[in-house]
């Protein structure tokens, strides 16, 4: 019951921190002067095209953007009827693109999955590289199989995310066959789900994967092996050798589940470095998830379809957060936020 | 010393039995805390090189028109797309100094491309502290004078050129211009955030520290990239490249300083309890003086460890954002420019020595890290 009390809590605060954001992206996105539509309407002013200029003046209306700048918040959220009543992100809709001329909704449509597939992706692999890599590493610590680990560790850390990429797609893409560009093959785009579309998604994913994971694995096994050291030099884990216990078994059993928590509550931390990493690796890559939909809206002011891309982003990252904080509490019984007081 | 005959080493000095024993480690204990940290950091090898290897890099900059044999935005246009050319010092057995071999473009009718050709029979020496493109040392101070440059009627391309003709190797060295102090300015910024709301929120507690908590961990768990390119995207097109350099690294200070404010925070809330800060309090300092003087002399070490770490995570940023094209823009010259250009996978294939400024990038990040890692092992002297 506790449990499920704190997930409420942590479910309550995240809305509230989404709420914040929300505000903080709309600023951010209206910090350029003007707007998508009045750089329009001065455009065909001064091309002398009047009539592009009533259609341009009736959706500046039509979404409210001749309003103080506040009341357009409240209502892209959905917090204040706008021209057409209660419709804001709340509400489930997601604004207008000027730029495409199509719902927002339109044209993130099937790439917000696959944003959401790609970033899955990337944290199973962080977890699957780099949890036997830094238990191998700890338990071998000072030896060769710990150098080398930590030398392609620094090595994934330093290396700009999208220089990987493009070396990586450049070798895979030589060597391996790899496909090169975008999550799946072109003749899939706009069909049903199907098998041999889910194994092009598949095959497609690696290299993304791959890039998007590295650093988060090579921080986070570094992360594991200073962890496991620290439990390897305490008493319990000579009491366990001299029990006679064979050494896998032993660390298996007690140290490794010491080092773990840390390990779970580190996806928090990660996931907003992913979750940028992924944004820039699919625009490098022309992957069709929300990354270059973003860019190209950041650089034509088309302001709600950045604005909901943006949103989408943050909500990746506070999701994860939360769960991967609710897991840390199913795992470890003694972590509780009862508040400090308590 | 004598020694005896088993072998052994005796000290002739007198023997005095009052002498305290501590006296050997006397001046061990009574050494300032950074002669502890030298000597501790001295130890670790790979982070003193990376140091010597920032300093040199940083100690550069300033010179780096002097040092580099062209002016940045130079353009040879019979030379573009040249391949690396190699500095030799003997020709046909016989010590010439260091010389190039002058090039020449000839097209090759099977792969439409221009070849290019050095004519080996004739080596020309190149020329040093010559005249060439005009540069400002420092910034500050006009010059014409290089460090070498090439002699009439060749080229000295180290690194080879661009598409445009220019030099690859001038253009990394006037580019870490900006690249490494993109950091610099963006560590100071996020510096002097963290250390600012991290102390109130520790010192004074209470609802300002609740509100600068949450502040905290919204901007923590924000993606940066989003956030850092959507901030980039609302610079002004038509600034010039200097406030546009200045504005990225602000940008990029932004929103880092949530992570250090959080440390800063967690120690003053402990060290706010110890008896000097009371006493402090009690003579009648202000918050601010007992900040300042009593609180974070403590920890100031930690958090210099901790900005090392972080200044490589900025270098990245912007290499990233100019990359996509939104951070710096083309008259300005710093890697993520450069590599701007090698997008192109087809063209990094032909011309490879377009992607040599990731180079620069992995080392200097390198040595960051290592740096930081070694300042963070050796800050505590007094620790085994």
């Amino acid at each position: 019951m506790i449990l499920l009390r704190y997930a409420i809590y942590r479910f309550a605060t995240m809305l509230l921190t989404l709420l914040v954001v929300s505000a903080l992206i709309f600023l951010i996105i209206n910090l350029p002067p003007g707007d998508y539509l009045s750089n329009q309407i001065t455009e065909l002013r001064a091309s002398g095209q009047e009539s592009g200029v009533a259609k341009a003046e009736f959706l500046r209306h039509e979404y409210a953007l001749d309003r103080p700048l506040w009341e357009q918040y409240m209502i892209w959220v959905g917090m204040m009827p706008g021209p057409n009543g209660f419709s804001g992100l709340i509400q489930g809709n997601f604004g207008w693109s000027f730029e495409f001329d199509r719902p927002v909704s339109d044209i993130v449509g099937e790439s917000l999955w696959l944003t959401v597939l790609v970033n899955l992706a990337a944290v199973l692999f962080v977890y699957l590289v780099a949890l036997p890599l830094g238990v191998l590493a700890a338990a071998r610590s000072r030896t060769w199989v710990d150098y080398t680990s930590a030398f392609f560790g620094y090595l994934g850390l330093a290396t700009p995310n999208f220089l990987l990429a493009l070396i990586l797609f450049y070798y895979g893409h030589k060597h391996l066959n790899l496909p090169i560009g975008g999550l799946m093959d072109p003749r899939f785009e706009g069909l049903p789900m199907s098998w041999d579309k889910a194994r092009s998604i598949l095959i497609h994913l690696i290299v993304p994967t791959f890039v998007i994971g590295t650093s988060g694995a090579a921080a986070m096994m570094q992360r594991l092996r200073a962890n496991l050291l620290d439990e390897l030099g305490k008493p319990y884990v000579e009491t366990a050798i001299a029990k006679g216990m064979s050494p896998p078994r032993m660390l298996a059993k007690y140290p490794l589940r010491m080092a773990f928590n840390p390990f779970v509550a580190d996806i928090g931390n990660l996931l907003p470095s992913m979750v940028s990493g992924s944004v820039l690796v699919s625009v490098v890559l022309g992957l069709q998830t929300i990354g270059p939909t973003l860019l190209t809206a950041l650089k034509t002011q088309d302001q709600f379809l950045s604005g909901f891309v943006l949103m989408f982003v943050a909500l990746l990252t506070l999701v994860g957060t939360m769960i991967s904080d609710v897991l840390l509490v199913l795992l470890d019984p003694r972590i509780r936020y009862e508040g400090r007081d308590a | 010393m004598t020694r005896l005959p088993d072998g052994r080493f005796v000290d002739d000095a007198p023997y005095d039995p009052n002498e305290s024993l501590h006296q050997i480690e006397r001046r061990d204990l009574d050494a300032p805390n950074w002669l502890l940290i030298w000597r501790k950091f001295r130890q670790h090898k790979l982070g003193l090189i990376s140091g010597i290897f920032l300093l040199l890099s940083y100690l550069m900059l300033p010179f780096a028109g002097f040092i580099a044999p062209y002016t940045p935005n130079e353009r040879m246009s019979e030379h573009l797309y040249a391949p690396p050319q190699s500095v030799h010092l003997w020709h046909e057995g016989r010590f010439v100094g260091p010389y190039v071999y002058p090039t020449k473009s000839e097209p090759d009718l099977e792969t439409f491309q221009w070849k290019i050709v050095p004519d080996t029979s004739r080596p020309m020496p190149l020329k040093f502290f010559c005249r060439g493109g005009s540069y400002r040392l420092a910034g500050l101070i006009p010059s014409k004078t290089h460090l070498f440059c090439a002699p009439e009627g060749a080229t000295v391309f180290l690194w080879g050129s661009d598409r445009l003709g220019r030099d690859v190797f001038s253009r990394i060295l006037y580019g870490a211009q900006l690249s490494l102090t993109v950091g610099l300015i963006g560590i100071t910024v996020s510096f002097l955030l963290g250390i600012s709301f991290g102390s109130i929120a520790g010192y004074f507690g209470g609802k300002i520290d609740w509100v600068i908590n949450r502040v905290i961990e919204i901007l923590r768990s924000l993606p940066e990239l989003p956030l850092w390119l959507a901030l980039s995207a609302a610079v002004p097109s038509n600034w010039g490249p200097v406030s546009v350099f200045f504005i990225i690294s602000i940008i990029l200070g932004i929103l880092d300083w949530p992570g250090l404010a959080r440390s800063v925070r967690a120690k003053f809330l402990s060290l706010r309890e110890e008896e000097y800060v009371r006493a402090a309090e009690m003579m009648g300092a202000s918050s601010g003086r007992v900040i300042r003087k009593h609180l974070l002399p403590n920890f100031m070490s930690h958090l210099i460890a901790s900005a090392t770490l972080s200044i490589p995570a900025m270098i990245l940023g912007e290499t990233a954002l100019s990359f996509l094209g939104l951070g710096l823009r083309a008259p300005a010259v710093s890697w993520g420019v450069m590599l701007n250009d090698a997008q192109n996978l087809a063209n990094v294939e032909i011309y490879w020595w377009t992607a040599i400024p990731m180079l620069p990038i992995i080392v200097v990040v390198l040595a960051f890290n290592f740096l930081g890692d070694g300042l963070r092992d050796s800050l505590d002297p007094y620790q085994s």
